[in-house]
């Protein structure tokens, strides 16, 4: 009777997720779609594709996407399997690991699990449910990638790829809800659930590009490790796939017996005691609202960092890359005056601060978090003035997004510097760089403005960012009328070292962004506070 | 002189009346017990007074200053217990505490220390792994142990046990022993009961009833059980009875409080076997108010 109204609870749980599962089938498939059918637009001859071989055989690219095979015949199949399979098997991964969890460890927190229980419902039912409907999840995106694949028909990406392609994603998503599923069973909370997963995860991958760089056997003691050693497109290896299988039969198991032998509510590793007293730190409205985003903070200014160095990476090839490739110099804009490298850098510099500009947005948006689980009351009530948290969060916000942009420019001179005959100057790169800064401050500003005044739609500024992105780096491509550049407001940065600096306008920018800060932090200071 | 002080306060959600002209007084040292059904407005009066929210139009104000405007001012002298305490999972109850005690200036550690020991609260854990009667805990301490004139208390007890009950009304007793005053928003009748010196009693927006506990019995009815010699045929139709029940012998029924010198004198004249009286409890009252 472990199992009894598997299929009922099944079924709730669909009733329950079904947006959550189209949103995560349709994003994952559609990308893979699209980024399969850029490689057959972007690079037309097999010259072009070779060129990109060449940037991609060094360290830091191997450690970044995998063990390029089937560099030496570089079809668009290969360049698929080789710089997309790894992330979107991580995207596979991370959704497992949430949806899982979501449907586990934190309806047990929430008490559902409990009500459940008291159901004539099997011991094991409400765990099974959720690793089903994980299952039919994972197994319909791998289905829906293969035909999409197929279908999309191009050259270099055949059938047969393109079923071990899906399959190999299915075979990420269920290990790692398999991952998930222990974890759920081990950790006392949801928090430390995805904690242990996502830890999990990273040490797959860090197991992976070391073992790629180095050692093999490491890479082969890593589940991402073997899944890229399919060889998809190339050589289309198929034991991956039967490890894949073994490895989420044997986690499952696992996850099983364990389910079995605890009590609801408990878990195997007891969480940690802490502190009994708050550090001095803690006990400002700054202090707090560092603590609570230390992780994501963290997590993100060192993923900028690594950002740089895999665009700095590429530098040493890269004027033999550009001549081959006509769409990339359409991209940049060919400006006879400048080598392409320094085309080049103007563009990155733009995608940079647009990548930087996601953190500084996150850590402003916290604010509207805490305000909608009730916690900025706690602050409110005890002598802290509106504006005094909303400044807090807003200089966590741009200081947040300077450091990003400083990691990023830093890890691109020092990748770059390590492969160029001529290293850029570290100082004309900041400038360049720092030139941003009244763009993405105005993102920030839209996100305060829409704090203060409707509160319900803060989240639309991230429309406002990706319309900038898409702008800025096709909008070359698809030649946007100029009104509509002009939205962005990365349009009206100077591109150094290409263009001029331009103080005049620079200085409109920063006027704009300080005008509408107050007028959203005026907005926040009216309304009601309550979430 | 009133510590608390609404006058005329409506808010409107949209189309939505959430109140209806509140008007509320809160005299120094006086324990407030503010009682009302779920969503019938006690919180929302509360977050006004909290300038969490701006009143769509009256006015409010707490130690003679405008609740939205002066908040930072008013609040250095409040203590605050929210209904649901949501807390940071990743830091310790410890943590929080000096953060809710950090935020209002020093921190009494003499105090601190004494009133988590009287909770028997454990700060070492994450919040996180609380349960709702810990969390509520650390607020109750955060608030006890900070220097005070206000205490704004919405139904803070919801998951405490009896024991912790028990220390909880000590609490307030030794609070208001110092002059402090006292707005107690509860679902538990005994508790206002046994601790409020006035009660209000909200319904769909609306205060409906104010005063102290004894005079609202006064405006209520009061539970009689009788037995007569000579039986009373009519009772159902005498004005000011309501409810009767006629058992074997006896006659229990509910009597409009002005309306008891008349109804004994009348039922003198039947022959008085065994008369029993009983005070409506608040329960009566507030089952009265809502039921109709």
């Amino acid at each position: 009777m472990l199992f009894h109204s598997v299929s009922r609870l099944f079924f709730l749980k669909w009733k329950l997720n079904k947006v959550n599962f189209l949103t995560w089938a349709f994003s994952v498939v559609l990308i893979t779609i699209l980024t399969a059918s850029a490689y057959g637009g972007l690079y037309k001859t097999d010259q072009e594709r070779q060129a990109v071989a060449e940037t991609m055989a060094n360290p830091a690219m191997i450690a970044m996407v995998g063990p390029g095979f089937g560099l030496d015949h570089y079809t668009s199949g290969a360049m698929l399997s080789h710089q997309m399979l790894l992330f979107t098997l991580i995207v596979m991964a991370v959704m497992s690991i949430l949806v899982v969890t979501k449907q586990t460890r934190t309806e047990e927190d929430d008490g559902i699990l409990e009500i459940v229980r008291s159901l004539p419902v099997g011991r094991l039912t409400p765990l099974t449910a959720s690793l089903l409907f994980t299952m039919v999840l994972n197994i319909t995106i791998g289905i829906l990638v293969a035909i999409g694949l197929i279908l999309i028909n191009i050259e270099g990406i055949d059938a047969e790829g393109a079923l071990l392609y899906g399959m190999t994603l299915t075979c990420g998503g269920l290990i790692f809800s398999g991952v998930a599923a222990i974890s759920a069973q081990m950790a006392e909370t949801a928090r430390a659930a995805t904690g242990y997963s996502i830890t999990f995860l990273m040490a797959a991958y860090l197991l992976r590009a070391i073992g790629d760089v180095s050692n093999e056997m490491w890479s082969m003691i890593s589940p991402l490790g073997i899944l890229i050693r399919g060889e998809v497109f190339v050589s289309n290896k198929y034991f991956p796939v039967i490890i894949g299988i073994l490895l989420f039969m044997v986690f499952l198991a696992f996850a099983f017996w364990l389910n079995d032998h605890r009590d609801v509510g408990a878990g195997y590793i007891r969480s940690r005691n802490g502190r009994e007293r708050a550090a001095k730190y803690l006990m400002t409205s700054l202090g707090i609202a560092v603590r609570i985003q230390r992780t994501t903070i963290i997590s993100w200014f060192t993923a900028m960092f690594l950002l740089g160095i895999s665009y700095g990476s590429v530098f040493g090839d890269l004027e033999a890359f550009f001549e081959n490739n006509e769409v990339i110099q359409q991209m940049l804009g060919n400006n006879p005056d400048y080598t392409l490298t320094e085309q080049f850098i103007t563009m990155l510099m733009v995608v940079l601060a647009i990548f930087s500009t996601v953190p500084g947005l996150l850590f402003f948006l916290k604010i509207r978090g805490e305000e909608k689980k009730g916690r900025l009351e706690h602050l409110l009530v005890r002598g802290t003035s509106r504006i005094k948290i909303v400044t807090v969060y807003g200089t966590i916000s741009v200081g947040g997004t300077v450091i990003s942009m400083f990691l990023a420019v830093f890890g691109l001179w020092i990748s770059s510097s390590a492969v160029m005959e001529e290293a850029i100057p570290l100082i004309n790169l900041l400038q360049a760089g720092m030139a941003y800064l009244p763009a993405m401050l105005l993102l920030i500003g839209v996100a305060l403005f829409l704090f203060g005044w409707l509160p319900r739609i803060t989240s639309l500024v991230w429309f406002y960012l990706i319309f900038s992105f898409i702008v800025v780096y096709i909008g070359g491509l698809l030649n946007l009328p100029d009104w509509i550049v002009n939205i962005s407001s990365f349009a009206h940065i100077p591109q150094l070292p290409v263009e001029e600096w331009n103080n005049g306008r620079l200085a409109i920018l920063l006027t704009v962004d300080i005008i509408i800060i107050s007028i959203g932090m005026i907005g926040y200071r009216k309304r009601d506070a309550a979430g | 002189m009133s510590i608390v002080n609404m006058n005329a306060v409506s808010k409107k959600f949209g189309s939505f009346v959430a109140l209806n002209n509140i008007d509320l007084q809160l005299n120094k040292g006086e324990v407030f017990g503010f009682i009302g059904p779920n969503g019938a407005g006690k919180s929302t009066t509360i977050r006004i007074l909290l300038g969490i929210l701006q009143p769509t139009s009256g006015h409010a104000a707490i130690f003679g200053k405008d609740v939205w405007k002066e908040a930072v001012a008013i609040h250095e002298k409040v203590a605050y217990v929210p209904g649901d305490v949501n807390l940071w999972g990743n830091l310790t109850g410890g943590e929080v505490i000096d953060i809710f005690l950090g935020l209002k200036g020093k921190i009494d550690k003499r105090k601190r220390d004494m009133f988590i020991d009287r909770f028997q609260l454990d700060i070492k854990k994450k919040c996180g792994s609380y349960s709702k009667g810990n969390r509520q805990k650390i607020a109750l301490i955060a608030a006890f142990a900070s220097n005070a004139d206000l205490y704004i208390l919405d139904e803070p007890t919801s998951g405490l046990d009896p024991l912790m009950e028990q220390v909880f009304q000590q609490c307030v007793e030794e609070v208001k022993n110092a002059g402090k005053t006292v707005l107690l928003s509860s679902h538990i009748l005994s508790e206002v009961e046994k601790l409020c010196d006035r009660v209000g009693i909200i319904r769909k927006g609306e205060i409906i009833e104010t005063g102290s506990i004894d005079e609202l019995r006064h405006l209520t009815r009061m539970n009689l059980v009788i037995a007569t010699t000579s039986p009373i045929l009519d009772l159902e139709k005498w004005e000011g009875v309501h409810d009767v029940q006629q058992s074997e012998e006896s006659y229990r029924f509910q009597v409009d409080a002005d309306k008891l010198t008349e109804i004994m004198k009348k039922l003198s004249s039947y022959g008085i076997e065994r008369l029993e009286s009983k005070p409506p409890t608040l329960e009566d009252l507030f089952m009265r108010h809502y039921q109709e």
